[in-house]
This record gives C-alpha cells, sequence and structure tokens, in this order.
C-alpha cells in the first residue's frame, strides 16, 4: 500500500525538508567538498597561495611509512572496539532480557555511558587508569604490575580500545535488548519443547533473529570506531605515546590543524572516507545477504 | 503414547490462586478438551503439562514418570502453539526437523519422517519456504507437522485455530480429528470455543476459576451439566434459567407467572425447595398449555430460528424452531417443555440437582 500526503501549497514541502537539508549542505557536503577540493592542492605556510598539483598529496601521504602504522593501528582499535563493544553489550542484553531483580535500575544504569560526552568519559577512565592519581592504576603498580600507559604504547591502545568500547556498549545494549524483546516468546518455548538447551537456542534462534539489529550495529560501530573516538582518544593519550594510539582520524586532525599541512590532510580525509564507504559496501553486499529479516 | 495424569495440580501467583486443584486421568490415545473461558486457568494447566509454567502444588505424570521436576524437553510431549511459534529463519523442512535434529536422530530418518508428516498434512510442496511465504493454514499445519514428526508421547494443543478465519478453522478441525483418530497420541487440546470442544473431544474439563466445574464426554456435558456455568457455557443459544420452587408436594416447579411444570419424577425430600430451573432453547416447543411469551426478536438462521420472547414477569425466553420462522414480532406464542428436558439446580451453589 502506497501512502501519498497532498499538499495545497506547492512550496510548503520544500520548506519543511529545508532545515535537514540545510544542516547536510552545511555541515557534510561542503566540508567534504572542501576536502576534495583541498586535497589536490598545495598551500603555502600562510595559508595566502594554494597551488594545484593533482594527487600529489595522495601519492605522498600513502608512500609515508608512518600513515601505514597508523592504517595498521587503526585496523586494531576498530576491529577491536567493534566486536568489544557489540559483543559486551549482547551478553549485557541478553542477561538484562533474563529475568533478573532489579531490571530497570540495572537497564537504567547500562545506558547511561552514552550521555556522556567522550572528552568526560576520557578523564573519567584517566582518573581510574592514571598510574600516579587512578585508584586502578596505583592499585596495578602496587601489584607489582608495571603500568603506565603513558610510557607503554601497548597499554595504551588497550586503554583507548577499552574507553572507546565502553561509551558504545550503550548504546548497541539498548538495541540488543529491543531486539532480544521483539522475539516471540512462544517461538523460543517451542524451542525448548524441541529439546533445545539455553546454549543451544541462542545460537539456532536468538542469534539468527537477531541479525538485522546486529549487522546494523556492526555498520554503525565500525563508523563510531573509524570518526567519532577522536574525542576519546585525544582527551586520553593524544594519540601517544609515539604514535601507539593514533588512528586515522587523529592524525587528520594532527597533521591538518597542528602540523598546518592542510593538503595532505585533506588526501587524507578523503582516503578515509573512502576506506568506511568501501568497508559500508562491502558489509551490505556479502554480510547482508546472510541477514534475516521477519 | 503414553497417559498423562494430573493429581490435585494447583498453581499460585504469590497469593492468587490461579488453578485451584485439578484432577484427571487422561487414558492413552485419549483426545481430552479443556474448555472455558479466557482467565480461567486452561491455558496454564496446559503450560504446566509442558513444563513451561512450575506447578505449585500436586503431581504431574506422564506416562506413569512423574515430571513435576522435568525440564520441557524431557517430557516427550509436543505442543502447537496459538500463534504457530514457527521459526522464522528457518525453511518448512528445517522446521520440522529442528527437533530431530537435536535429538540426534540419522539425517536419512530425519528426511524420511519429515517426508511423511509432509505428505499427510499435504506440505510436500513447500518444503523450502519460509513461513512467511505461507498463509495462515500453512503456517498452522508446519506447527502440527512439527509436532507429528516427534512422535511424541502427547500433543499438547493451545488454541491452536484461533487465529484462524471461521471456514479454515472448521476445515482445520476435521484435520485434526482425523490426524488424532490416525496416530492415536493422547492429546490434550485448550480452547474456549464449545464447537471445537464438542466435535473433538473424547472428554471434555470444563473449567472457571481454576476448577473442574466438569468432566465428562460432550453428550454427558450438554445433556447433564454439573452445574449452572457448565449449562450456560455448552450449547447455542445458552440454556434458559428461571428461578423457581418445587413445590409442597414434591411434584412440580412452581415458577413465576404462575407455571406449574410437573417433575419427570416426584421428589418428596425437596418439597418447597427453592430451585433455579434450566430448560434450553431447542427442548422449547408450541403448545396449547405453558408459557406465554411475546416475541420481541427473531433471529432467522436458515436451518433453524431463535425467537427471543418476554415472560409476563418480564423474564427472557429463548426458544429454538426448527426451519425458517412463522412467528412475527409482537406474536403472541405459548410454548412448554418436552418431557425430562427441566434441569435442576440448587439456588444458591448452582450445584445440578438430580
Amino acid at each position: 500500500m502506497q501512502r501519498r500526503v497532498t499538499f495545497d501549497n506547492r512550496l510548503l514541502p520544500y520548506l519543511l525538508l529545508a532545515p535537514q537539508v540545510t544542516v547536510t549542505l552545511v555541515f557534510f557536503i561542503w566540508p567534504a567538498a572542501n576536502a576534495i577540493w583541498q586535497s589536490v592542492h598545495l598551500q603555502d605556510a600562510f595559508g595566502i597561495r594554494s597551488e594545484f598539483v593533482w594527487f600529489e598529496n595522495f601519492t605522498h601521504v600513502l608512500s609515508d611509512p608512518n600513515y601505514l602504522d597508523t592504517l595498521k593501528v587503526t585496523v586494531v582499535f576498530s576491529i577491536a572496539v567493534t566486536v568489544l563493544a557489540m559483543g559486551v553489550a549482547l551478553l549485557l542484553a541478553v542477561l538484562a532480557d533474563s529475568k533478573i531483580k532489579g531490571a530497570r535500575a540495572y537497564k537504567t544504569l547500562l545506558i547511561w555511558p552514552y550521555a556522556l560526552a567522550p572528552a568526560v568519559a576520557a578523564v573519567l577512565w584517566m582518573f581510574i587508569f592514571n598510574p600516579d592519581i587512578g585508584s586502578f592504576g596505583q592499585a596495578l603498580r602496587a601489584l607489582g604490575y608495571d603500568w603506565d600507559y603513558r610510557l607503554n604504547g601497548g597499554q595504551a591502545l588497550v586503554m583507548v580500545i577499552m574507553a572507546a568500547s565502553w561509551k558504545q556498549v550503550s548504546y548497541n545494549f539498548i538495541f540488543f535488548l529491543a531486539g532480544l524483546q521483539a522475539i516471540p516468546r512462544s517461538v523460543m518455548e517451542a524451542a525448548s519443547i524441541d529439546g533445545a538447551g539455553p546454549m543451544r537456542r541462542f545460537w539456532t534462534i536468538t542469534f539468527p533473529l537477531l541479525s538485522p539489529t546486529t549487522f546494523f550495529l556492526l555498520v554503525v560501530d565500525m563508523v563510531y570506531a573509524f570518526f567519532e573516538t577522536f574525542g576519546t582518544i585525544h582527551a586520553l593519550t593524544q594519540g601517544g605515546p609515539g604514535k601507539a594510539t593514533e588512528t586515522l582520524i587523529f592524525r587528520v586532525y594532527q597533521d591538518g590543524v597542528v602540523n598546518n599541512d592542510l593538503g595532505g590532510s585533506s588526501a587524507q580525509s578523503v582516503i578515509l572516507m573512502v576506506i568506511v564507504i568501501a568497508l559500508t559496501a562491502v558489509q551490505f553486499r556479502f554480510v547482508e545477504r546472510k541477514v534475516h529479516y521477519a | 503414547m503414553a497417559t498423562v495424569e494430573i493429581r490435585n495440580v494447583r498453581k499460585s501467583y504469590g497469593p492468587v490462586e490461579a488453578i485451584k486443584g485439578i484432577d484427571i486421568a487422561i487414558q492413552d490415545g485419549e483426545f481430552l478438551v479443556l474448555l472455558g473461558p479466557s482467565g480461567c486457568g486452561k491455558s496454564t494447566l496446559l503450560r504446566m503439562v509442558a513444563g513451561l509454567e512450575g506447578i505449585t502444588g500436586g503431581q504431574i505424570a506422564i506416562g506413569g514418570r512423574v515430571v513435576n521436576d522435568l525440564d520441557p524437553k524431557d517430557r516427550d510431549i509436543a505442543m502447537v502453539f496459538q500463534n504457530y511459534a514457527l521459526y522464522p529463519h528457518m525453511t518448512v523442512f528445517d522446521n520440522m526437523a529442528y527437533g530431530l535434529k537435536i535429538r540426534g536422530i540419522p539425517k536419512a530418518e530425519i528426511r524420511a519422517r519429515v517426508d511423511k508428516a509432509a505428505n499427510i498434512l499435504e506440505l510436500g510442496r513447500f518444503l523450502d519456504r519460509r513461513p512467511s511465504q505461507l498463509s495462515g493454514g500453512q503456517r498452522q499445519r508446519v506447527a502440527m507437522g512439527r509436532a507429528i514428526v516427534r512422535e511424541p508421547a502427547a500433543f499438547l494443543f493451545d488454541e491452536p485455530l484461533s487465529n484462524l478465519d471461521a471456514k479454515l478453522r472448521t476445515q482445520m478441525r476435521v484435520e485434526i480429528k482425523r490426524l488424532q483418530d490416525r496416530l492415536g497420541i493422547t492429546s490434550l487440546y485448550v480452547t474456549h470455543d464449545q464447537v471445537e470442544a464438542m466435535t473433538l473431544a473424547d472428554r471434555i474439563l470444563v473449567m472457571n476459576h481454576g476448577v473442574a466445574e466438569q468432566i465428562g464426554t460432550p453428550l454427558e456435558v450438554y445433556q447433564r451439566p454439573a452445574s449452572l456455568f457448565v449449562a450456560g457455557f455448552i450449547g447455542s443459544p445458552p440454556m434458559n434459567v428461571l428461578d423457581g420452587r418445587i413445590d409442597d408436594h414434591g411434584e412440580v416447579v412452581l415458577v413465576p407467572g404462575g407455571q406449574r411444570l410437573p417433575l419427570p419424577q416426584p421428589r418428596p425430600t425437596d418439597a418447597g425447595r427453592p430451585i433455579k430451573l434450566g430448560i434450553r432453547p431447542e427442548h422449547l416447543a408450541v403448545a396449547a398449555e405453558g408459557f406465554s411469551i411475546e416475541v420481541e426478536l427473531v433471529e432467522a438462521l436458515g436451518a433453524d430460528t431463535v425467537v427471543y420472547g418476554r415472560l409476563p414477569d418480564s423474564e427472557t425466553l429463548l426458544v429454538r424452531m426448527a426451519g425458517i420462522p412463522t412467528v412475527r414480532e409482537r406474536d403472541r406464542l405459548t410454548v412448554t417443555p418436552q418431557d425430562g428436558a427441566l434441569h435442576l439446580f440448587d439456588a444458591v451453589t448452582g450445584r445440578r440437582v438430580e
């Protein structure tokens, strides 16, 4: 059935669309176009002249071994954040969906971290894990473990992964919980009468029926890991120590804003955009096939 | 195949007692229908047999084995749900094969059993389809197929036909009856539809407020309702109930308006007792003497006609006549019950007076 809404005034539909279109134009299309324009230009240090240089910025970026290291960090970081955030959220959602005491309070508490600004969340993590003033950091050192994410790149990476995942767990949790509650109870009962234990019920019934939710979250979480973790990394480690926690998005900021290489930074943004578009396309092409929409 | 015994089974939700002690032994191969209005506890009782609800008190035994503490999967039962509860992401074949795969039955035998069930239910063409590609009636049959292939000790049906339209419901009702006759598997069937109960059951358990009002064959329940509740629930249109009193000689029932209805047998011990008198609309016939009614409404159903009459003391009396209407609204009629068609109930407890 097709629904058609008719407007008496021909201008009204455009007027109603205008705010959304304006926001998209100003905050997405215009900067993206700007990035593409700048990525093929070279600007002098004072920003007075710029010169068209074809793809020189791109060849420069892609032949930089440091850039490839950043790419590696980003891959590890994104996969870890996506897997961790989704895995933990799914586990918590399954627990919250079963009958437990205080389920309401538990659900509310789980949603709170999502309301925190990334920088605030990062400061929170710093207070816990800082080796000098953080409670957990101090405890680790008291136990004789050499904990200092300011010096140890591996530890720093683990910490930003945990902080970034923790922020996203809330979001995933809400969606997984809604997905679980949409599964009819009688289907689970039928499975238990058919002889399936809890684990088998989960893997053969629940998980396949959750697949639309899982797929949606996979795309969202990946985009989150690539773009929206900037604040967390910036507040926690500034990409350090060395470049151990420098992801692509952080490097775009670092090279463009801090090091004033607008051309190179724009080329990186364009590459980043292409990577995310390609990954999303791949997910839709190959993963979505296995998704069951009821 | 097995017997199912329900011994003084109770169910409480906190202080609320939903089932207040039900006792029945269902024989091997018997078709028992649990009948009652919504909220009477019939579905809860079925779910307790399935193992989906805990048992607060009493015992349930399937095939002589007490199953109170067994998981649903260990009770060797199969259940057909009201909303079918098919696995939406699996094909019809996989839906039916799921329980068999879990039980580790060899592939070839699974294939054979599913094919056989699909044959019986005429689902052969749909084995590769998903439930969303099937009609309501086909989904219902897949749900039945999933139960059949398991070859369980007992079938449990939870209002399996109430999501179907009227025509399909009749058709499936006949199929279920035929299937159960053929397979001979002990069945418990929950419904609020008296026609399903009357046509399917070997015995009916009529439930109300968590209590068994009557257990009996469909005709026993119709001919000798054990309580006013059963009398009103079975039969369509429902039984007429009038306030009455047995006269001082114990020979006739006096009803308001001065009617005197002779009792089949005199009951001197009940002389003077106030009573509720039940007369089925189909047992009233036009006669020279009897209840004088003014016709208020005539419902022509084709094969028969229901007349809504008003007694002088303003109570309503329903009369069911064969064939097309011969009376009109505002006509005056005199009707009288056929011999032996009086049901007497205690005025206070509502139990049948024999």
